[in-house]
């Protein structure tokens, strides 16, 4: 019989990768390497045919969308933001969990005519804003968001919150919630969920057992 | 107006360089002629036409994908074509109306205002076949088997086939009542197999538990045909169209000699689809490369009511896949020749040449290139009296 072809699994560095480290562990998977200490972009596993996709957070829907990773690990935030049916999305992993909100300045009252909102979600914040009937001006920006608002470039933000703190430390507060439910999720490429079925679904099963 | 831009051509167009476009051009003969052999009578459908001929009703992203244009003449909405299956119907809706049973092939360039489906291209060369008239599984079973050979002429090795049925989650979520919405919601969710999500909206309906169960079991019916057994007893309480449309899978994969699978909850197309759904797909590509099924509706919009099933395809997304087969260059280079009499004599031989459908390449006056940079593997050259085909020395 034919070795089977490698899986790769596309992780983010940092939270995503180390609350995924156990979940993997289940399923008798466990890195060579520390990605934070590696240079490496793919790292070998203790199984030959199992290798880890080092990439940024945002590109984990596009390489298994693509093939080019069959699994991937991505916080529903990002597949929100990426949209579309391409992918499949079997198991909740229940980790790096927060929300997406609306954020603004403390005690601001709400802001007349076109709202502009800053962001890294433009997807999010235009179909949310859309929902509410509301004309949006969406600035897109790629970190800091917090400080948007305190320069005056927008008069909110769209952002996932954890604790609120950073918020806090910031002037700015919790006005509403897009997603309340964000948490990381298996995505799997279509066609390697279809060829290699029972083994993908094993390695589903068995992660789903350390899920909390 | 930078002079590179004029070398650029719009997203998702392309082009194709003769060793592709004879690869194409092969194909596409190989194919029609294939197509004619069970009996698929060609038909062309004009490249643009009146936009309400171009929708298929209930099909809401195809509108979308249409560019638009105003006739000068008539003030009316104009569409190009973004799928020619709405076009074909069209044709068997009305001028070959008459006759009970239509078996029609079709193959053109197509033009989507995004880049999407088989090969997020926006210009995808469609092919596919029709079958009209007859409304049960063996037609289904015939455009499924001219799908794979399809794929096989193609070069296409071991495509995965998946089978699915649409009346399977139509009749469940009717079953359960869901509205519109709901139903919307949960079909999303399903098309993710996400799990988390649909666990979450079956928990908010208040439902009978035995229909929340079969609609969350949904996801998990995938795999290879021994799976019709456990979806006969998953779905024992379901209504009796999803009995008969398990019935007609079963018929539809004894019919078939390659193996196929099943994922019943995989309904691309769910919104126009009337039974059978399938695609085929290749590992490392998350899109499938070739889709059909039944549409019955879909001659509706012409006043026509009438079983229909096809499939289609890229041919340009299919050839990304196979090697290039450097199709024949066995290309002969004819000298120049400035004597009036061996310019005649040369003249026959390459005419002779040509009609046993050899490739000649006829030297020009002061020609400056060599001979290599033709692609020529051989010459003609004077021996013996006559011109004969001497092999070049790469």
């Amino acid at each position: 019989m034919s070795a089977q072809p490698v899986l790769k699994i596309a992780l983010s560095k940092g939270r995503i990768f180390k609350e995924s480290l156990p979940l993997l562990a289940e399923a008798g998977i466990v890195p060579a390497e520390d990605p934070e200490k590696s240079r490496k972009l793919i790292l070998d596993t203790n199984q030959d045919d199992i290798k880890l996709v080092i990439i940024r957070a945002t590109d984990v829907p596009v390489y298994v969308d693509y093939g080019a990773a069959d699994i991937g690990v991505a916080g529903k935030d990002v597949l929100l933001e990426y949209g579309g049916q391409g992918l499949y999305e079997p198991l909740d992993l229940k980790i790096a969990r927060c929300k997406l909100v609306v954020a603004g300045k403390k005690n601001m009252p709400a802001p007349q005519g076109r709202l502009r909102i800053a962001t890294k979600f433009v997807n999010v914040a235009r179909r949310h804003y859309a929902e509410q009937g509301k004309q949006v001006e969406i600035i897109k920006l790629y970190g800091s968001m917090e400080l948007a608002p305190l320069v005056g470039l927008a008069d909110y933000i769209v952002d996932v919150m954890d604790t609120g703190n950073t918020l806090k430390a910031n002037g700015l507060e919790w006005k509403e919630d897009i997603e309340t439910n964000i948490s990381s999720r298996l995505v799997v490429n279509k066609a390697a969920m279809k060829m290699q079925h029972s083994r993908i679904q094993n390695l589903i099963q068995q992660i789903s057992q350390a899920v909390k | 107006m930078n002079k590179h831009n004029r070398y650029l051509l719009p997203n998702g167009v392309e082009e194709a360089l003769p060793a592709q476009a004879q690869q194409l051009e092969a194909l596409r003969r190989r194919l029609l002629d294939f197509y004619q052999t069970w009996g698929y009578e060609l038909v062309i459908p004009p490249f643009i036409e009146h936009l309400d001929s171009l929708v298929i009703p209930d099909h809401d992203d195809l509108d979308e994908q249409i560019f638009k244009l105003i006739d000068q003449t008539t003030g009316r909405l104009l569409g190009v074509r973004a799928d020619m299956t709405p076009q074909v119907a069209r044709m068997r809706a009305h001028q070959l109306k008459d006759r009970a049973l239509v078996r029609l092939c079709y193959i053109g360039t197509t033009l989507q205002t995004r880049a999407t489906g088989f090969n997020h291209s926006r210009s995808p060369l469609q092919v596919g076949a029709e079958l009209y008239g007859y409304a049960g599984p063996a037609a289904d079973s015939e455009i499924l088997q001219l799908m794979q050979k399809t794929l096989h002429i193609s070069g296409i090795e071991n495509p995965h086939i998946d089978l699915g049925h649409v009346n399977i989650f139509r009749t469940l979520a009717k079953q359960a009542g869901l509205n519109f919405e709901q139903e919307c919601d949960l079909f999303e969710a399903i098309q993710r197999k996400a799990s988390a999500e649909i666990e979450q909206q079956l928990s908010e309906l208040s439902l009978d538990s035995k229909i929340k169960d079969m609609l969350a079991q949904l996801i998990y019916l995938q795999g290879d045909v021994s799976l019709l057994d456990s979806a006969k007893t998953v779905l024992k309480h379901a209504d009796s169209p999803v009995h008969l449309a398990l019935d007609e899978l079963a018929e539809i994969i004894e019919t078939m000699d390659e193996t196929v699978y099943l994922d019943l909850s995989e309904l691309q197309g769910y919104s126009y689809h009337t039974g059978v759904v399938f695609a085929a797909y290749l590992a490392g590509h998350g899109e499938a490369i070739a889709r059909g099924g039944r549409y019955d509706n879909i001659c509706q919009v012409f006043d026509k009511k009438d079983p229909a099933t096809g499939f289609s395809t890229d041919l340009k997304n299919l050839i990304s896949f196979t090697d290039m087969v450097n199709t024949d260059k066995a290309r002969i280079f004819a000298p120049y020749q400035s004597e009036r009499e061996q310019h005649q004599s040369l003249q026959l031989a390459v005419k002779a040449l040509r009609a046993e459908g050899k490739q000649v390449v006829c030297e020009l006056p002061e020609q400056n290139q060599d001979v290599q940079s033709l692609d020529c593997t051989q010459t003609l050259v004077w021996e013996n009296a006559s011109w004969q085909c001497q092999t070049l020395k790469p």
